[in-house]
């Protein structure tokens, strides 16, 4: 009841929700990366319409991690590295929405360059969970 | 990186800058030569879905010396029309396809396509049209049959009418004057109809009236669904009138919208659309004559042996037999609708095609919308098309109507089924009914009316179609006689 210390908590790691999204984008562009090389490795178009769900579903992952991304630059632990999670973020949506609309060419059409995108949006997804999940150190206020 | 800046920057560029070009000025576009530029894709395809209009008190166009009228309204989706020997006028109409949506872009397609499509609901029905007393207004409008499913190709081999429904051909029993069927109709035989994309079951009779030819289209636009949709698919069958046994008679033709066969001849005619997204002056949609057996490309390659990308695994041989088409209509116009001309149509509209154009979607000018003329010499197309019936179009660059199925009546009349204004329209010579007894004059005038009907057929009773002198034994009452060499008791029309 006399002095207590003056803490500010914060809860160590990122919000779970922004952890699932990042995850989900990650996974669902790999998933479309593979989908993408079953298609060009046996002709089976039905692994190009596979491929085209993953991407919409990446994207809608993507967008709603960027957000969150957004949100949390405010009490980012490094200001710096969440901004370049954020436009890692941003740069894999845009370049997921292109992915999108070469997917949605039919058949062939989209290849090689179909392929090619989403090995790249796997990448960028992969380098914005990682950044994303290890910056999360804690705030310590000195007395 | 290198792998992907090579492979990725000039296929994106390329994309990128695609949905820019246009046409060029002296591009060929039509005949047997037209121009094939290489095909191109924007990342966005083009998609220009004109919004529909009313009327009011416009009417479609005509060539001076014509007059249009529209002789039934408030159809449900009017797609072809069938001349009975009395002269009554059949019409089909219904909407078909079951496709399921497979992509994300099936969905947001679906909802701009919709946009340009009358609202009603088809009709899965035959409407019969009547002019008892030869004036030249159909008082009569009723059902012939209904409860069938997206009905479009229609023939009639002595009593027995024949309905290509998109999953079926059935044969109702016919007499002459009849308004209605004496009963549900007999299956012929089953039509491939999984998914069915292109649903549209186009059909004629052969002139000795012991076949019919059926256009099945592919199931998708370059073999997107895959290639097991495609069995059965992109055909022409020929169907034993008779017992329903059917065997394909020409393949690789996408989507065959109509045929019919050439007047005093064996020869099969079809209009066929073409493939989509190669560029807005690629695929010609065209016309053509169809060699029993023959191969004319799709999906493998178009107008010919020209390689289409989009098809994995490719197939080479099969590609080194395509039959390049006879004549180009002009990329995207979609061609729904053809017939023969004869010479009760007179003028220089009196040797040639007609051809339903109900027009482009995929393109950002838009092409089609009208009936077009194609002038035949000696049996074979020649020179460009000419409008016969256009103004479907708007300034502001909306739809009024949009034709599909044209026939050819037996006294020179062009019924013209139009599925937007959901309407038949009649385009008829003024000087028709004056009896002419100056020579024939087949060959094309410059004058744009008037020259006389072709001495073998000038009758003066163009205006009367109840005494048709095309169709002498379709009162016979004989329905299962062995169809003999006469080619005039076939009245088909798709």
């Amino acid at each position: 009841m006399t002095t207590t210390a003056e803490h500010t908590y914060r809860r160590r790691g990122l919000n779970p929700l922004h952890g699932v999204l990042l995850a989900g984008t990650f996974v669902l562009f790999l998933g479309a990366t593979l989908s993408d090389y079953a298609y060009l490795s046996s002709y089976e178009i039905q692994w190009a319409t596979f491929a085209s769900w993953l991407i919409a579903g990446a994207l809608v992952c993507n967008g709603l991690a960027f957000a969150c991304g957004v949100i949390g630059l405010f009490g980012a632990f490094d200001r710096r590295r969440a901004f370049i999670h954020v436009a890692l973020l941003l740069v894999s949506f845009v370049l997921g929405f292109i992915n999108a609309l070469m997917h949605a060419m039919d058949a062939w059409a989209m290849m090689p360059t179909g392929l090619i995108l989403s090995i790249i949006l796997t990448v960028l997804a992969l380098v914005a969970t990682w950044i994303g999940f290890s910056n999360t150190g804690v705030k310590v206020k000195k007395q | 990186m290198n792998f992907s800046r090579r492979y990725l920057t000039t296929p994106l560029a390329i994309a990128l800058m695609a949905g820019s070009a246009g046409a060029t000025a002296a591009q060929q576009l039509y005949g047997p030569n037209p121009d094939l530029p290489e095909p191109q894709r924007g990342l966005l395809p083009d998609m220009e879905v004109l919004e529909p209009a009313e009327w009011g008190d416009r009417q479609p166009t005509v060539p001076d010396g014509y007059s249009i009228t529209a002789i039934a309204t408030d159809l449900k989706i009017p797609r072809q029309t069938l001349v009975l020997p009395n002269g009554d006028i059949l019409v089909a109409e219904g909407s078909g396809g079951n496709a399921p949506k497979l992509k994300p872009k099936d969905f947001i397609a679906g909802i701009i396509k919709a946009k340009g499509k009358s609202s009603v609901e088809g009709g899965d029905r035959l409407t019969l049209l009547r002019d008892a007393n030869g004036d030249g207004t159909y008082e009569e409008q009723t059902v012939f049959a209904d409860n069938l499913n997206a009905p479009y190709g229609l023939a009639l081999i002595d009593n027995a009418l024949y309905v290509a429904n998109q999953d079926a051909l059935v044969r109702f029993d016919y007499e002459e004057g009849q308004t209605r069927a004496s009963g549900p109709p007999e299956v012929v035989t089953q039509l491939p109809a999984e998914i069915n994309h292109h649903w549209t079951k186009a059909m004629t009779a052969s002139p000795d009236g012991q076949y019919l030819y059926v256009g099945i289209g592919s199931n998708s636009n370059i073999t997107e669904r895959g290639m097991e949709a495609e069995v059965n698919r992109a055909e022409v069958w020929e169907i034993n009138a008779d017992t329903g046994a059917h065997r394909p008679y020409a393949t690789g033709l996408r989507n065959p919208t109509a045929l019919t066969f050439q007047p005093d001849t064996d020869t099969l005619w079809a209009v066929v659309n073409e493939r989509d997204e190669l560029g807005p002056d690629l695929v010609p949609d065209y016309l053509t004559s169809v060699q029993e057996g023959g191969f004319y490309g799709w999906p493998y390659s178009y107008w010919g042996q020209h390689v289409d990308p989009r098809v994995k695994p490719e197939n080479p041989e099969l590609v080194e037999s395509a039959i390049a088409p006879d004549y180009s209509l002009g990329s995207h116009v979609a061609p729904l609708g053809i017939a023969f001309s004869t010479p009760q149509v007179g003028g220089e509209y009196a040797e040639g095609v007609f051809v339903g154009e109900h027009g482009s979607w995929n393109r950002k000018d838009p092409v089609g919308y009208k009936v077009s003329f194609v002038r035949f010499e000696n049996g074979h197309p020649t020179g460009d098309p000419v409008d016969f019936v256009s103004g479907f179009l708007t300034d502001d660059g909306r739809a009024l109507g949009r034709p599909v199925g044209v026939t050819v009546a037996p006294d020179g009349a062009v019924i013209i089924a139009d599925d937007l204004t959901n309407a038949v329209w009649r385009v008829t010579r003024d000087d028709a009914g004056t009896p002419q007894d100056t020579a024939a004059d087949d060959a094309p005038s410059a004058a744009d009316n008037a020259p006389a009907p072709a001495a073998d057929a000038a009758t003066d009773d163009a205006a009367r179609p109840e005494s048709e002198p095309a169709t002498p034994e379709n009162d016979a009452g004989t329905p299962d006689t062995q169809p003999t060499a006469s080619e005039s008791q076939t009245t088909t029309e798709t």
